[in-house]
């Protein structure tokens, strides 16, 4: 559930030499013409059909009345929302990635709704819980989908190669040396210096803690060792010149995974949908594995996307929009239609069951989710800190870099760890040291 | 009752629209713009939660930490390259143009004059994304050709220029047309009569009268290479050789939509927009004498 990146910065660059038209179509501030007891409530989100979802609930509950606002979605729709609460005149309902809720919380631009959500709070694994809580005592949204990363790699490529699938990285190195003598035109893999958030996947995997919170303080450790150990890893492979350095979501991308000329997107569960559209050609030719391990017989993953469903802190409507939001993520009809149309993997564990068929794409994997379920069930996150933006800024700038000159990518991970600590002490935030 | 004098009231009728719009849409926003950058958010503690967050005066220090980030004057001078390579082959080509549709020989002129002005009406984003998509290596036509990558560390601001000059040429050549129009036929007439060449007539004549246009077209290429935004941002997906400071105004999209520091945004807005009037200004005042000057003199 990405948006073309294009099309993101294309709309980025309009916006501002095109000198935005000011029309705020869909940023209307909740309705307070309505009539006594029917509250209208806005919903910013990127979820495919999420307009047959919302039909459902409106039909149910005439005095809430709910319409869905279709976004680009990924960074644009958190930076569209952050502008709009600033202006004060925000959506009441926004779907929020994870790792922009810290930064929307500590905007203060969403609300805390401990009182609705605290009774579902068992439908959801500790680990996702902890996402939308910060670990603090409020909880700042209610978890939607997830994204639980794995290994996709082209099955009938591996077969022609004559590679096994990598059970460690240690192997999957080996594996890209020994694709880059079999053909040179080929890849392996690519490192992309563009996605901070798989790159932040892949940390998890390692046992990552990016930030913690102890006590008053922050804790940032953005270059702590399995880090380091896993940009060591991936800037040896770049400099080796055995796996490729274009970034994700590209036409080149796309065209070198239309054409078989990368094998692998160590990727999340929801992969199939960018497939789908951006390699339509290699459909049915693709698997899936647990992504490569540090140590043999591990089982470890990170995630890497997912979002939550957050009330905006300057809703009319706070009570109303919360209500929605823990219907929405819940309940069985909601999450039916959510797997159906939106193709998201619902975070509540109930919604898991719902996941019978496989994703068309991957119609010659019929237990596609069953091995999901198997593939990520060792899947470990951390807290994201409330200047995720800044890090990922940092990222893409450093491994860009990094990644054009082949230079050391423990050094360009120190310069994302400084930048993210230099601008949480400029802002006045509380540090450990 | 009669007002005392009539027409007292009159104007003002006629200027309040344009004096509003002026209002609303340049003096407040400036305005807005040097509160912010005189402000920033402080926060306590983990940060989270109500009243965590509060906006306090800090004076001058947003200005002194956007003068004093290197990332800016790097910036800065790589847009100065960039803008020196732009202005010069830009304005050269169309003064060229201009000077070879004027020639009374040229054939076909209606329609080169319609093809050199085309790519103007192209809008700036869709022309960065089209030849961002000629430039990546392995969609491109032209890589096989050239033998290079278009987007390396050393290529991609030629391959930035391009896009500009692509763009740009066809309006200036245009202004510079149409001002060589309005030279009256009976001057090049006692040229030739002097026996000047069609190249004298060029060099002495039709440069010297174009003056003051070559000046304008300069400010407002100046102007426009100093907000340059709209290449390296449309570029920087297709590359990692471009980063998110590149240009001085990168940094305000950045700093202001990225990072979510309006403040230190606005500080560096002003900046720029400080070394924009500098800048215009500076040569304006450098060539005035030269080129406005010699008429009077």
């Amino acid at each position: 559930m990405r948006m073309n990146r294009l099309a993101a910065a294309a709309l980025a660059a309009a916006l501002v030499t095109g000198c935005a038209s000011g029309a705020q179509d869909s940023a209307a501030p909740a309705d307070t013409a309505a009539p006594a007891g029917n509250v209208k409530l806005t919903f910013w989100n990127w979820v495919p059909g999420m307009d047959k979802v919302v039909a459902v609930w409106n039909k149910a509950n005439p005095a809430i009345q709910v319409v869905s606002s279709t976004q680009a979605g990924g960074d644009d729709a958190a930076t569209k929302f952050l502008t709009a609460a600033k202006a004060g005149n925000p959506p009441d309902l926004m779907q929020a990635e994870y790792q922009a809720l810290p930064s929307f919380v500590a905007a203060d631009a969403v609300a805390d709704i401990k009182a609705a959500a605290e009774p579902v709070r068992r439908e959801f694994g500790e680990g996702v819980w902890g996402l939308v809580t910060l670990g603090t005592d409020g909880v700042y949204a209610v978890p939607q989908d997830s994204g639980p990363m794995m290994f996709y790699y082209r099955a009938d490529l591996f077969e022609k190669y004559g590679i096994e699938v990598p059970k460690t990285w240690q192997e999957y190195a080996e594996a890209a040396r020994t694709v880059r003598e079999k053909d040179p035109k080929v890849f392996l893999g690519t490192f992309s210096s563009k996605d901070p958030g798989s790159f932040a996947g892949l940390a998890q995997q390692a046992g990552a803690q990016w930030w913690s919170i102890s006590g008053e303080a922050w804790k940032v450790a953005v270059n702590d060792e399995p880090t380091r150990r896993m940009a060591e890893f991936w800037g040896g492979l770049v400099k080796e010149g055995v796996v490729d350095t274009m970034p994700y979501f590209t036409p080149e991308w796309n065209k070198a995974l239309n054409d078989g000329k990368l094998l692998t997107w160590p990727s999340a569960v929801w992969a199939p949908g960018p497939l789908a559209s951006n390699a339509p050609k290699a459909k049915g030719k693709w698997a899936v594995a647990p992504l490569p391990q540090w140590n043999a017989g591990e089982n470890h993953t990170g995630f890497w996307g997912g979002s939550a469903v957050a009330v905006a802190a300057a809703s009319k409507h706070k009570e109303a929009a919360a209500k929605f939001a823990t219907w929405l993520n819940t309940d069985p009809e909601a999450l039916t239609l959510l797997v159906k149309e939106g193709a998201i993997y619902p975070a509540a564990t109930k919604g898991t069951a719902l996941l019978t068929e496989p994703p068309a794409y991957f119609s010659n994997v019929p237990g596609f989710y069953e091995q999901a379920a198997a593939h990520t069930a060792g899947a470990r996150g951390f807290t994201y800190g409330p200047n995720v933006n800044v890090a990922y800024n940092a990222f893409r700038d450093a491994f860009d870099k990094a990644a054009a000159d082949k230079s050391s990518f423990v050094d360009a991970l120190v310069k994302v760890h400084d930048a993210t600590v230099a601008d949480m002490t400029k802002s006045g935030f509380q540090l450990a040291r | 009752m009669r007002p005392r004098r009539r027409g007292g009231l009159a104007p003002y009728v006629f200027l309040a629209p344009a004096m509003t719009l002026f209002a609303l849409f340049m003096v407040v926003p400036i305005g807005y713009t040097v509160y912010l950058s005189l402000h920033r958010t402080k926060v306590s503690g983990l940060g989270l939660g109500k009243g965590a967050r509060k906006e306090v005066f800090v004076g001058l220090d947003n200005y002194a930490v956007s003068v004093g980030d290197g990332e800016l004057w790097a910036g800065w001078l790589r847009v100065l390259g960039y803008g020196v390579l732009v202005l010069v082959v830009m304005l050269g080509l169309a003064l060229l143009f201009a000077l070879m549709l004027d020639t009374a020989r040229v054939r076909l002129a209606r329609f080169a004059r319609i093809a050199i002005f085309l790519p103007f009406a192209v809008p700036g984003v869709a022309a960065g994304l089209m030849w961002g998509f000629l430039y990546l290596p392995s969609l491109s036509p032209f890589h096989e050709l050239f033998g290079a990558d278009l987007l390396s560390r050393t290529t991609v601001v030629y391959s930035m220029a391009n896009i500009a000059v692509w763009g740009g040429t066809g309006f200036n050549m245009l202004v510079l047309y149409t001002n060589l129009r309005a030279v009256p036929q009976s001057l090049y007439e006692a040229a030739r009569i002097d026996g000047a060449s069609e190249l004298q007539i060029a060099l002495r004549v039709k440069i010297p009268i174009l003056m003051p246009a070559i000046i304008l077209t300069t400010v407002f290429s100046v102007i426009a290479t100093v907000q340059v935004f709209t290449e390296p941002s449309t570029l920087r997906p297709l590359s990692n050789t471009i980063s998110s400071t590149w240009s001085p105004l990168m940094k305000v999209y950045r700093d202001a939509f990225v990072t979510g520091d309006l403040y230190s945004a606005a500080a560096t807005a002003i900046v720029i927009a400080g070394v924009s009037l500098v800048l215009s200004f500076g040569f304006l005042r450098l060539v005035r004498d030269r080129a406005f000057g010699e008429a009077g003199a």
